[in-house]
């Protein structure tokens, strides 16, 4: 920075320099005609060029470095916070707004330090030093010059409110644009399956032209302004050339000076003039900075807290318990849980039963701290899950989503994301149990790269290395998401009898839909209007509980309809009796 | 489409855990590569986009540059009305007291100043709104082609590269609208009439700084070469950054879950990092251009200085011209100066306008017929004809598939995994098209039929439920948009979504937030449907549509299948054989050959697979 400064202000004074000696030239060599002087000014001019020259070439070249650096640095950390916000952030932020401000607004302000900050300085000193040389030169006219600053801090002042609020507008509407393309991006297959795209892109067009309404609403305002700011200093070459004539006439200033003069304020021009655009990036720099801040200034909440404790790995019994948990989203009017008392013994396998839409999700997401309770709490081992550090309880507690997320990098990586550590023969492992072994037959095997960018994998493949991915890890708690609601009935067999052996030693919470699954678990707890209203054995809960049995079983009596049809099926009927 | 393809542009130490694609360079349209003659044809087609987005504004433009030259015109007055003042002004003063043609002077740089105001502002006023339409025109038309492209290419070219397109690139072209074009035009305004103006000042002076032009032009050519091949790259490295930005937030619940944080924190530091580098040559350019220009401009002014000295010495010029010529020389040089920040956006924008042509190259896989041939009932009758199908040249996933499946009926399609059940129903949806034989609806070829025809016919459910933002009604009315909202609530009903849905906050009109992260999976699952139902075609395909639902749901849709499927075919692939036994004929796949094929009744009596798989099922319902 300091170099950059330093090199700037000397290119300015170089340039500065210059004219000065114009005017030398002018009044000695050429009035004393004097050849032998003027080869040694036009050499004084040329070194002076030549140093200017170096003196940008030096600032740029560090500049270039110091606003590319900060640039990266910005980005790197506010992704980095982003990824420590909650899902609760997640879930309220729209994507594409996230997006435009890690790439968009970052680049603003870059754009603005890499040339603004440092034309705003280096003109605002050539305005300076000029001005105090015009004084010196022939102070009625350098006065005259210094007073044009005021109607130029007054268009500033006005130009930068208003120009703040649009460039806002501006951005905002970007960031709304952004989150609609990568809607349409990700959700393309259910677009073309109906045949939207026109649907999709009279849509897009809605967006676009609001971009396009306030971003013309902009340049509006920038057509007002900029081109006062050429006005201004031109207005007063015109009264320095007429007063500064009659000056030279009345013997006050000599030709030279007037010519040096001239040259100076013209020289003012160009800074001036550009101090209109430097503005208006400043002021998108702001605005830029401001998104930024938004994002900054939330706080991560699910984080350590002081004094938080590693779980022991070695000594963690793995037993789970929920004392009152309540929660509710934040901008949710009702909780989704209201009250869930359930005791999970180390070692034990709990599915969790209810309805679509009853907050199994939301339960078995609070174990790993995915989002905080809002009321009540979880314990691990006794102890509140929120006194153990983040890292350690999710390194423990181990999630397979019903919904699996595979990122574009190879399938070894993907599976050993809980656990980078792990070794081939235990992949190998986590494979088999989970039925995954079609990963061989991939054309890289291990190494074949999946997810988006790579090979797409069907449903049920997709949730089985999930479900691997969980094994990996030989988590202390397993949280299953109805993990093998894609598999069909032949794979799910298998699945099952693997995962028994592995759930043994394990705290399982199992969230299903399927009685198929049910058979996994020791317990039973069925969830209802964000409480538990019953914990048992399968058949205990069959036997006993109706709305378990509606939940639950294959056929249901209460509803005729289905009775009718479920007697067609040959042996279905049979299954509640059982 | 090139068949040799360049090495990728730069070998990333995160490539090792990227694991191996099929395709290492699909991510880039096919079309793009970086040798000499490639990059030429790139040009112009970036060009020709360029002139096709400026065509329709032609006369507005022509007024604009107009204003410009007259603005121009305005601002070049300046240094000659001081030389005028100096040398005209002056003497009528000092030798009878005239004050007439100095004051005739400072009305004429008055005018001259107010005419440059009045044209800049109606010139920046014309250009935001050409600049702007422009790039409304482009988003428009990018958008519009990338819902065109087949899911192919979708799939090769992957959701961040299409947002990294329609962000960031429109970006910098709309910086490079915002930032100055006028500054641009003008340099170039000030090359040619400063020359004339210098000419006309003082030519042998003149022919002098003339000496300096090609030392510019050369530098020019020098930094336009490398620049544009710096800020290609710089579009790639931003590709890569809002790739790994837009996945690994979209996956946030797994890189929470499986403290992806750090591993995540690096890769992107990497790729951020590789962004930096390639901005940072493009600056490094600037860094040495625009002092390079700064560095003949000076020298032109010494030279000009030493020997316009010595020509005023031998009273061969006048010391006003010599003032004036100085100072047209900075008028020069300065613009020029700070130009190559605006030079600096006008490669970016290049470089993304070479991008979007790329991607505006693309041809569908599957394009629309030139002559579609109406569909003359949609009863839905599907046909196969000796249908062959590989997603690559060498695996054939269909190997030869004939199979007419009657108007009406519904077919359930079982298999293991992998043995083509998705690829029948993407072929039916026309997602892709076969590479032999051929898929008929009602007898007409579907490649003959018109898109709007074909969706109308053929909707498929898959279990992907996406939801885009807004709210639920929003969502069931993508089925049908000009649906009104009884016939939504009829659809929820039919299915049996109705319920959940009047019980949210704000029932239909419940916000389904970002991808649906607020309903459960089962939720979205019976949305999806209703949007299916709403849509009402002819040919229902569901793709395991309904393997999140709970069994009190699944009850529902069944019974509202049943309803709903009768009049229509439809096409059921379902691993939960509870869902298969609505069909009224089963087809058993296996490596893409049908290996049984009648009723249910008939199949589970038999000793066949589906027999099998039959029994393991209800095994399962303990």
């Amino acid at each position: 920075m300091i170099v950059m400064l330093v090199a700037a202000g000397l290119a300015v004074g170089a340039s500065i320099v210059v004219p000065m000696v114009m005017q030398r030239v002018v009044d000695g060599p050429v009035r004393h005609h004097d050849p032998g002087g003027l080869i040694w000014f036009g050499l004084a001019a040329l070194a002076l060029g030549a140093l200017e020259a170096l003196m940008v070439f030096l600032r740029r070249w560090t500049q270039s470095y110091a606003s590319l650096s900060m640039e990266a640095d910005v980005r790197d950390e506010l992704y980095g916070h982003m990824q420590k916000l909650p899902l609760t952030f997640h879930d309220r932020w729209q994507s594409g707004q996230l997006l435009s401000r890690a790439i968009t607004d970052i680049g603003v302000i870059r754009r603005f330090l890499s040339f603004g900050v440092i034309y705003l300085i280096v003109n605002v000193c050539q305005y300076v030093v000029v001005v105090v040389l015009l004084i010196r030169l022939y102070w009625p006219l350098g006065t005259l010059v210094a007073l044009s600053a005021v109607p130029l801090f007054l268009i500033s002042r006005g130009f930068a409110r208003r120009f703040l609020t649009v460039s806002r507008q501006v951005q905002d509407s970007q960031g709304d644009l952004a989150t609609y393309v990568e809607e349409s991006a990700h959700g393309i297959r259910v677009i073309k399956a109906f045949g939207r795209r026109h649907h999709m892109f009279t849509r897009f067009t809605a967006n676009a032209d609001r971009v396009y309404g306030l971003a013309v609403e902009r340049a509006r305002l920038d057509s007002r302004f900029a081109p006062l700011y050429e006005l201004i200093p031109n207005l007063s070459l015109a009264v320095i050339v007429v007063v500064g004539a009659v000056a030279v006439v009345q013997d006050h200033l000599t030709l030279g000076q007037l010519v040096a003069f001239a040259t100076l304020q013209m020289g003012l021009v160009w800074p001036v003039e550009s101090l209109g655009w430097i503005l208006a990036t400043g002021q998108e720099a702001m605005t830029a900075a401001d998104r930024i801040y938004d994002v900054f200034d939330t706080e991560p909440t699910v984080v350590d807290r002081p004094g938080a404790v590693d779980v022991d790995r070695a000594s963690v019994t793995g037993a789970v318990r929920f004392e009152g948990v309540r929660f509710g989203y934040p901008e949710g009017d009702r909780d989704v849980l209201a009250g869930i008392d359930l005791d999970i013994a180390p070692g034990e396998t709990m599915a969790l039963v209810g309805v679509t839409g009853s907050g199994k999700t939301t339960l078995v997401s609070l174990v790993p701290r995915l989002y905080d309770v809002t009321g009540g709490r979880i314990t691990l081992d006794g102890r509140d899950v929120r006194e153990y550090t983040l890292d350690s309880l999710r390194r423990t507690v181990a999630t397979a989503f019903e919904e699996p997320i595979l990122f574009s990098m190879s399938v070894r990586e993907n599976l050993a994301l809980g656990r980078p550590d792990a070794t081939d023969a235990e992949l190998a492992e986590a494979l088999r149990v989970a039925q995954a072994e079609f990963v061989y037959e991939l054309p890289w095997g291990l190494d074949t790269r999946v997810g988006e960018q790579g090979l797409s994998l069907s449903g049920g493949q997709r949730q089985r290395l999930a479900l691997a991915r969980a094994v990996v890890s030989r988590p202390k708690v397993l949280v299953l998401d109805d993990p093998l609601s894609a598999l069909d009935v032949n794979t799910e067999a298998l699945v099952e009898e693997a995962l028994a052996r592995v759930l043994a030693g394990t705290t399982a919470l199992l969230v299903v839909h399927r009685p198929s699954t049910v058979a996994l678990a020791d317990r039973v707890a069925l969830l209802e209007d964000g409480r538990i209203t019953a914990v048992g054995t399968h058949s205990e809960l069959l036997a006993t509980v109706p709305s378990y049995r509606a939940v639950l079983s294959a056929t249901a009596d209460e509803d005729e309809d289905l009775a009718g049809w479920a007697d067609q099926l040959p042996e279905g009927r049979g299954v509640a009796a059982r | 489409m090139s068949t040799e393809k360049p090495a990728v542009p730069a070998e990333l130490d995160i490539e090792a855990w990227r694991g191996v694609a099929a395709e290492e360079n699909a991510e880039r349209t096919a079309a793009e590569a970086t040798d000499k003659q490639s990059v030429r044809a790139l040009r112009s087609r970036s060009m020709r986009l360029l002139g096709s987005l400026v065509r329709p504004h032609r006369g507005l433009l022509t007024f604009a540059v107009a204003m410009l030259l007259v603005q121009n015109l305005a601002g070049m007055a300046g240094p000659y009305l001081v030389q005028l003042g100096i040398d005209r002004g002056i003497p009528p003063i000092r030798d009878h007291r005239d004050y007439g043609t100095l004051v005739g002077i400072g009305v004429a740089f008055v005018v001259a100043a107010a005419g440059a105001y009045v044209t800049k502002r109606v010139f920046l006023m014309l250009s935001g709104r050409i600049g702007q339409s422009m790039l409304f025109d482009l988003r428009r038309r990018v958008y519009k082609h990338f819902q065109k492209l087949s899911l192919s290419f979708h799939e090769r070219y992957t959701s961040g590269r299409v947002i990294a397109r329609l962000t960031s690139d429109m970006d910098s072209i709309s910086e490079m609208i915002d930032g100055g074009i006028d500054n641009l035009v003008l340099a170039g305004l000030n090359v040619v009439s400063v020359a004339v103006i210098l000419l006309f000042l003082d030519w042998p002076l003149a022919l002098v700084t003339l000496c300096s032009f090609p030392f510019l032009l050369w530098l020019s050519a020098w930094f336009r070469k490398q620049s544009s091949r710096a800020y290609r790259r710089t579009r790639e490295t931003v590709s890569l950054v809002i790739v790994h930005f837009v996945e690994s937030l979209g996956g946030i619940r797994a890189v929470h879950a499986y403290r992806r944080e750090p591993r995540n924190q690096e890769i992107f530091e990497a790729v951020n990092h590789e962004y930096k580098r390639a901005n940072q040559r493009a600056f490094r350019l600037i860094a040495i251009f625009s002092p390079g220009i700064k560095l003949v401009g000076n020298v032109t002014i010494a030279v000009v200085l030493t020997y316009g000295g010595y020509r005023v010495l031998h009273h061969q010029a006048e010391i006003g011209v010599l003032a004036a010529f100085v100072l047209y020389l900075r008028k020069f040089f300065e613009p020029m100066q700070d130009l190559s920040m605006f030079y600096n956006n006008l490669q970016s924008a290049t470089a993304a306008l070479e991008k979007l042509s790329g991607v505006l190259a693309e041809e569908p896989d599957v394009p629309e017929p030139a002559t579609p041939r109406a569909l003359p009932s949609s009863r839905g009758e599907l046909r196969f004809e000796n249908v062959e199908f590989g997603y690559r040249a060498d695996r054939k996933v269909l190997p030869d598939l004939s199979l007419t499946i009657p108007a009406g009926q519904t077919v359930a399609v079982v298999g293991a995994t992998g043995a083509g059940k998705t690829t029948i129903a993407k072929l039916v949806s026309r997602f892709y098209d076969p590479t032999g034989g051929r898929v008929t609806l009602d007898g007409v070829d579907l490649r003959e039929l018109s898109e709007a025809d074909l969706r109308r016919a053929v909707v498929m459910v898959t279990q992907e439920n996406f939801l885009f933002t807004g709210t639920v009604r929003d969502n069931i009315a993508f089925g049908r948009p000009e649906a009104d909202d009884a016939e939504i609530e009829r659809a929820a009903r039919a299915i049996g979504a109705h319920e959940f849905i009047s019980a949210l906050p704000e029932g239909y009109d419940t916000d389904v937030a970002k991808g649906g992260g607020r309903l459960s999976a089962g939720q979205r699952q019976l949305v999806a449907f209703a949007r299916a139902f709403l849509a009402d075609p002819a040919v229902l395909i569901l793709d395991e549509a309904t393997s999140s639902l709970d069994i009190p749901s699944e009850r529902l849709v069944q019974r509202a299948l049943r309803t709903i499927l009768a009049d229509r075919t439809a096409i059921v692939i379902a691993h939960r054989l509870s869902t298969v036994e609505i069909a009224d004929r089963v087809l058993v796949l296996d490596s893409g050959i049908v290996v049984e094929d009648g009723t249910p009744a008939e199949l589970i009596t038999g000793t066949g697979r589906y027999a099998d798989l039959h029994r393991q099922w209800e095994d399962s319902l303990v």
